[in-house]
């Protein structure tokens, strides 16, 4: 009766085989919850993380009598996201309710947008990287947007027993506080012609729409917290290519709550590989949702979800239509940010990066970091080392952001400038880091507490550096003779003796002054 | 120090107008403790078989009252109606006292806040005395669909108040309160008006905000007052009315001058229009009758009366009966035992889901008729019907709104019967749910186009039992129904003398009620015997 946590694993077929018998259809749906200090039809508080239905009212609660008044706060921000998205935005548009029974849902209705959605047809240009690694130009794919349109958000269930999920829960606890918080949902015309790269594309788009609702300053875009979500759609139809858009799509699967940029990519990735084996095995997909395990990286079957449910969606009687007129909205558009592309290409000017460098930066999902810890005081050039560097390995390979680490802009620009100063070598500043990532503290916290400096008093230095040279008279030998790069021996000889707490350059510089040709 | 009256002069003081009334408070001849106390002393004799209050809050109303005389005394300037108690239909919320909305699902919930309305009572100053009955969801014309006993009316006990908002009329019309909040979302205030021969007004749409009312059908729903007469009902309207930011549908506008136009004697010049589809055919003939005559009273105040046609208001119940079901089918949704309210274990199960317990709870806490209209509304909002019923009730909605429209450009207000019959017996209807929507016929049309309309008497047909005449304004025009209304009243007080109230000519509701009781309980003796 109870499913585990990781379900069955499902036979998949591999990746690079099932895309090139098949082509991927997606449909992307992300729910944004704006970061408004009020709900969406209530004055209740926003705040993350409160105490369990400490944020709640009569209208959030949905108590008998309680009626909606509309945030003009979310509406603002959903024109704004939507002129972001290049949508049209509708100068006439009502809420709708979609109705059906859920504990977690207080007037057991929805009120969300229907057939009148405030933002439509638009589109969002993602860039996902080169083909090999030899740094070609990113590509640029055009993902269309369907819809963004206005809605609440429901309260949270916590199902508590063996099952994790209803059924079978012993109990359930619904918390109020997140029922109201204003959402917008973006939804995708279908993604087609991405081929094998569409989980690249889908976790690009998701990424791209990330740093541009970050941008606009609209929301906290966590996905951690659940302030972005995504659900990924995905079928796949037979490829010809001789005719690929005539191709009728296939049965599709929702894969609800993908809640990181690598997930994205996986779950997509993985329901390709399944959705192939199970038309390889002549049989035919379910329409259902699918939930994603993030420990074993697969999707196990949720309800089934028919093109039929019936929501009984009508207007929303309690609200009165949305009517933003054209010169607020021309007036919005102007305080719209820079396009991420755009800004990417102006930052990458202003840093000096290398197309390559920039690639790097971007695939780490680095640029805004790198743009604040630029802005805190560090050079382009160091920013990106630190940030593209170690961080970016360690959230490669824990499949989690660069930002996830506790790790903040002014502590690596702290960092540079120990760097810059001479303060710190850079094996000593890897050091540091790893102690700020073990949460020891700031980088020079961390410098002090283990003794972490570079000698800067020479004698002890030349000392060292007159050691090594009587300890390799053969080497330098070779120097004097004018192999200077015969030095490194040298200079590593000091390094050891330093014990790793001397300046190398300085080490290199007197090297060279003591074995200097006679004139 | 507490004030006493006699029986008798407290049975006189609750035969004041409210109007009386806050004269007398404001000149120092009268304490709103006495007010109170009278009314509270009616109640407690009258209640028990008339069961217009669900429940009486004479704690609450006597602290408000000596607030009001202990500031009054003090020299403190106060609003016109502080002091003069008042009853709340039951489907408004009231911190702290329960609100039933006339059903079991709701029997115990203690909302912890006020309506709107409500809100503005107690900031008039005026003691709520308690809560009224109404037909569960204010669904039905005849308060025997409350989850806790019919409301008897008090000119005949085996009739009904109509409804839903028989016990605020019933109350009014027995004295056991001079004003009363009713809502209307088809005729729930009006027509309870006119088989009590009291005044009752369903304000414009937006008028008077809905926050804190429970929703029947959104769309529909409109708050308003209920009294004995026109000028009573225009300052309790100019109490409630007004713009509330609570409420999205609640029109950003002053209150139409509503006591002002209630002043209005003379109608020269004014036209007024019968709604033949509105008379005649399904209209008994003596309402027949008193409507006929009040027209005539209205020519003779100078009115110019014509007949305009509505042709789409044939097809008013219908498309209420679709859009009211669709929305109360979505309102009603909440009520799921999560929450609030009734919550019942299914018989036989040992661990129920949470769909299991809804679904016991929602057969449990809901009467018969709030089923019927989940059920049809559920059906009518399905995919593959919505176009075909809910689609074509608007597209029906938005003629009759066009219909009243082209009927303003040529009269400024509309008059026909308020309900086609008098008051019918206790039980007649309950087998028959399309005969009790037929009681709405006249009604309806005003809540599908949200323009304003006023029950006032006519006075009494064949039966004993008394009629009103409905009169119809434009939107936000409220004023114009109210002059029509009172000077029709003054005209018809002339002619019936006394203290011109249709009243004055109904039986004595405590004989009634004495025979009553005695009835039922010899009844009981031998059936105990």
């Amino acid at each position: 009766m109870t499913t585990t946590s990781t379900g069955t694993p499902a036979r998949v077929v591999d990746f690079d085989d099932a895309v090139a018998r098949f082509d991927p259809v997606m449909g992307l749906e992300v729910h944004v919850e704006l970061s408004t200090a009020t709900k969406m039809f209530c004055g209740c508080a926003t705040t993350f993380g409160a105490d369990p239905n400490t944020q709640v009212c009569p209208v959030c609660l949905g108590l008998p009598g309680a009626l909606p008044v509309v945030n003009e706060g979310a509406v603002e921000s959903a024109v704004r996201i939507g002129l972001a998205l290049n949508c049209r935005i509708a100068d006439w548009c009502r809420f709708a309710r979609k109705n059906y029974f859920y504990p977690d849902m207080p007037k057991n209705f929805q009120t969300s947008q229907y057939d009148e959605p405030i933002a439509f047809d638009g589109y969002l240009d993602v860039e996902i990287p080169g083909a090999g690694d030899s740094g070609e130009p990113p590509e640029v794919f055009r993902v269309e947007i369907e819809r963004a349109h206005m809605e609440e958000d429901t309260g949270k269930s916590t199902h508590v027993g063996t099952s994790g999920r209803i059924h079978g829960a012993d109990y359930s606890l619904v918390d109020y506080n997140r029922a109201g918080i204003p959402l917008i949902e973006i939804v995708t015309k279908p993604i087609t012609g991405a081929g094998e790269r569409a989980p690249e594309v889908a976790r690009a788009y998701v990424g791209a729409l990330r740093d541009l609702l970050r941008a606009l300053g609209v929301s906290d875009v966590r996905m951690e917290q659940g302030s972005l979500r995504c659900d990924a759609n995905l079928s796949l139809r037979p490829r010809d290519d001789a005719a690929q858009q005539s191709v009728p799509f296939g049965t599709r699967t929702e894969t609800k709550n993908v809640n990181s940029l690598r997930s994205v990519e996986r779950a997509v990735r993985y329901e390709i590989c399944r959705h192939a084996a199970v038309l390889d095995a002549g049989q035919a997909v379910v329409q259902e949702t699918r939930h994603w395990h993030e420990d074993t990286g697969i999707t196990t079957a949720g309800r089934p979800k028919s093109d039929a449910d019936d929501y009984r969606y009508f207007p929303e009687p309690d609200l009165v239509p949305v009517s933003p007129s054209a010169e607020w909205v021309e007036g919005l558009r102007a305080t719209l940010p820079e396009p991420p592309a755009q800004r990417r290409r102006r930052l990458q000017q202003d840093w000096g990066y290398s197309d390559l460098e920039m690639r790097d930066v971007v695939n780490a999902g680095a640029v805004e970091v790198i743009e604040d810890t630029v802005a805190a005081g560090a050079t382009p050039a160091g920013a990106r080392k630190w940030w593209t560097g170690e961080l970016a390995r360690r959230a490669n390979a824990e499949g989690r952001e660069v930002t996830d680490f506790g790790v903040t802009p002014a502590h690596v620009a702290e960092l540079d400038g120990m760097v810059g100063e001479g303060r710190l070598n850079d094996s000593m500043a890897r050091q540091v880091l790893e102690g700020v990532l073990a949460g020891e503290g700031t980088p020079t916290e961390v410098a002090d507490a283990r003794g972490l400096r570079m000698v800067r008093d020479d004698s002890a230095l030349e000392e060292a550096v007159d050691a090594a040279i009587a300890a390799s008279p053969d080497v330098a030998d070779k120097v004097r003779g004018g192999k200077v790069q015969a030095a490194g021996a040298l200079i590593g000889q000091v390094m050891k003796q330093m014990k790793g707490q001397a300046d190398a350059a300085r080490a290199r510089e007197l090297i060279l002054e003591r074995l200097s040709p006679p004139e | 120090m507490t004030e006493t009256t006699t029986p008798a002069a407290g049975e006189e003081l609750t035969r004041l107008t409210a109007a009386a009334m806050a004269d007398r408070l404001t000149a120092g001849e009268l304490t709103s403790e006495q007010l109170v106390h009278a009314h509270l002393d009616r109640i407690e004799r009258l209640n028990p078989v008339l069961n217009a209050y669900l429940r009486v809050d004479a704690e609450g109303a006597l602290a408000t009252a000596r607030e009001v005389d202990a500031a009054r005394a003090g020299g403190e300037q106060l609003p016109r109606l502080a002091g003069v108690p008042v009853a709340v239909k039951d489907i408004a919320c009231t911190e702290g006292l329960v609100t039933t909305a006339g059903s079991r699902m709701l029997a115990a919930w203690v909302p912890p806040y006020d309506a709107t309305v409500v809100r503005r009572l107690r900031e008039a100053r005026m003691p709520i005395l308690g809560k009224t009955n109404m037909d569960e969801f204010a669904m039905g014309s005849s308060t025997e669909h409350s989850a806790f006993g019919p409301t008897r009316n008090p000119w005949d006990l085996d009739r009904i108040p109509g409804g839903s908002g028989g016990g605020s009329s019933a109350a009014v019309a027995a004295y056991l309160a001079p004003l009363a909040i009713g809502s209307d979302t088809g005729g729930s205030i009006r027509q309870p008006a006119a088989v009590t021969g009291t005044v009752g007004a369903k304000p414009t749409y937006g008028g008077v905000s809905r926050y804190g009312v429970i929703a029947l059908a959104s769309s529909l729903d409109q708050i308003g007052p209920c009294a004995r007469t026109v000028t009573d009902a225009a300052l309790l309207h100019e109490v409630i009315g007004g713009h509330d930011p609570m409420d999205s549908t609640s029109i950003d506008a002053p209150v139409p001058p509503v006591l002002e136009a209630a002043g209005t004697r003379d109608l020269t010049g004014l036209r007024v229009g019968i709604v033949s589809e509105l008379t005649g055919e399904g209209y008994q003939p003596d309402v027949q009758a008193r409507f006929d005559e009040a027209v005539a009273q209205l020519r003779e105040a100078g009115a110019e009366v014509v007949e305009v046609s509505c042709p789409h208001f044939r097809y008013a119940l219908p498309a209420y009966y679709l859009i009211l079901p669709s929305e109360a089918s979505s309102n009603l949704a909440r009520y799921d035992a999560m929450r609030y309210g009734l919550r019942v274990h299914p018989e036989g199960v040992d661990r129920p889901s949470a769909e299991q317990v809804m679904a016991a709870s929602r057969d449990a806490g809901f009467g018969d008729e709030v089923k019927r209209r989940i059920i049809l509304g559920t059906y009518a909002l399905s995919a593959g019907y919505y176009e075909a019923y809910y689609g074509q009730a608007q597209k029906v909605r938005t003629l009759i709104a066009r219909d009243f429209e082209a009927a303003f450009e040529q009269v400024d207000v509309l008059i026909s019967p308020t309900a086609p019959t008098t008051a019918f017996r206790i039980g007649d209807k309950a087998e028959d749910p399309m005969a009790m929507y037929r009681n709405d016929i006249a009604t309806i049309p005003a809540n599908l186009a949200g323009v304003p309309g006023l029950s006032v008497p006519a006075g009494i047909a064949g039966d004993g039992l008394p009629v009103g005449v409905q009169l119809l304004a434009p939107a936000t025009s409220d004023e114009r129904m109210y002059a029509v209304g009172a000077a029709l009243e003054a005209r018809l007080a002339a002619q019936w003398g006394g203290s011109g109230s249709v009243l004055d000519r109904a039986p004595d509701v405590s004989a009634l009620v004495d025979a009553f009781a005695t009835t039922a309980s010899s009844a009981d003796r031998e059936v105990t015997a």
